[in-house]
């Protein structure tokens, strides 16, 4: 179990900083999937067995499915590639690059300061875990449900095509103003 | 098992810090959105370490509500893409500067 936390920690790693780095959305993705996989790894041997099955469930399967396809909706091509790699060269990590740095510096240390204790063997079953949301952050489960429920509304309210025409009264000014305009060009 | 509770930690924050730096360093929409999505993975680890070192379940319930709370991010967030891609047929943030003074 100990040898698998310290390889998926490796992986996970390893494949974070491959979705920074990428120019094409759609290999950040899949890059990110892996991340993913490899955090579910981590937290089941850290004794979450029921947390682990939801992080493949919903965060790599459903939440990156849904990143994919808007990807593949807006159908980005080599142009935006392209400008990505003209963004990401040189000197644009530097600044966000140090100033993160001293803030894991810090963390760190605040870490290697404190008193050192191992994790114990101890697995929480699912059973445990769903009793305790169900009694005593049962008004999380609710505000959680309400916060679900706004985001569907939101995204839906958001991400429809609204169409043109307010009224078809207006509709018929802007048609009359148009014309003006192009009889005002060709006079 | 015995891993250290620092090292778990660690990860966690070496997560947190590459979503950070992504978030700072990347001007297209959908990387910054991935990178929002790391870093929240990564807190989400957090509360699963403090709930494996203290033997409480609470840690996995509150990474059950970071999960709500990513889900509900994600699908006004793509959303929100979508209609800025088709009104300005670009996903640079920089481009988006009609608020500038």
């Amino acid at each position: 179990m100990n040898i698998a936390f310290y390889i998926s920690a490796v992986i996970a790693i390893a494949s974070t900083i491959m979705v920074i780095t990428r120019t094409n959305a759609v290999h950040a993705l899949l890059y990110l999937i892996v991340s993913l996989l490899a955090v579910a790894v981590v937290f089941f041997t850290l004794g979450a067995p029921f947390i682990a099955a939801l992080e493949v469930i919903v965060y790599a399967g459903a939440i990156m499915v849904l990143f994919i396809f808007v990807v593949m909706m807006l159908n980005l091509g080599e142009k935006s590639e392209e400008s990505e790699r003209k963004l990401l060269s040189g000197k644009i990590w530097i600044g966000p690059g140090i100033l993160s740095l001293i803030l894991l510096m810090e963390f760190i240390y605040l870490l290697a300061n404190g008193v050192p204790e191992r994790l114990q063997e101890n697995v929480i079953p699912p059973s445990e875990v769903s009793i305790t949301l169900f009694t005593k952050y049962v008004l999380g489960v609710e505000l959680a449900a309400m916060l679900l429920m706004a985001g569907v509304i939101g995204a839906y309210h958001i991400g429809r095509k609204r169409k043109k025409v307010i009224h078809r009264f207006i509709a018929e000014e802007e048609k009359l103003k148009e014309k003006e305009e192009v009889n005002e060009y060709t006079r | 098992m015995n891993i250290p509770a620092e090292t778990a930690l660690l990860l966690s924050g070496i997560l947190f810090f590459i979503g950070l730096i992504g978030l700072l360093v990347r001007r297209n929409i959908i990387f910054m959105l991935m990178s929002i999505e790391i870093m929240l993975n990564a807190a989400g680890l957090a509360f699963i370490v403090s709930g494996s070192k203290w033997i409480q379940p609470d840690g996995q319930v509150m990474f059950l509500f970071i999960l709500a709370v990513a889900a509900a991010e994600v699908s006004v967030g793509l959303a929100l893409i979508i209609r800025v891609f088709n009104r300005f047929k670009t996903l640079d943030a920089d481009e988006l500067s009609s608020l500038k003074g």
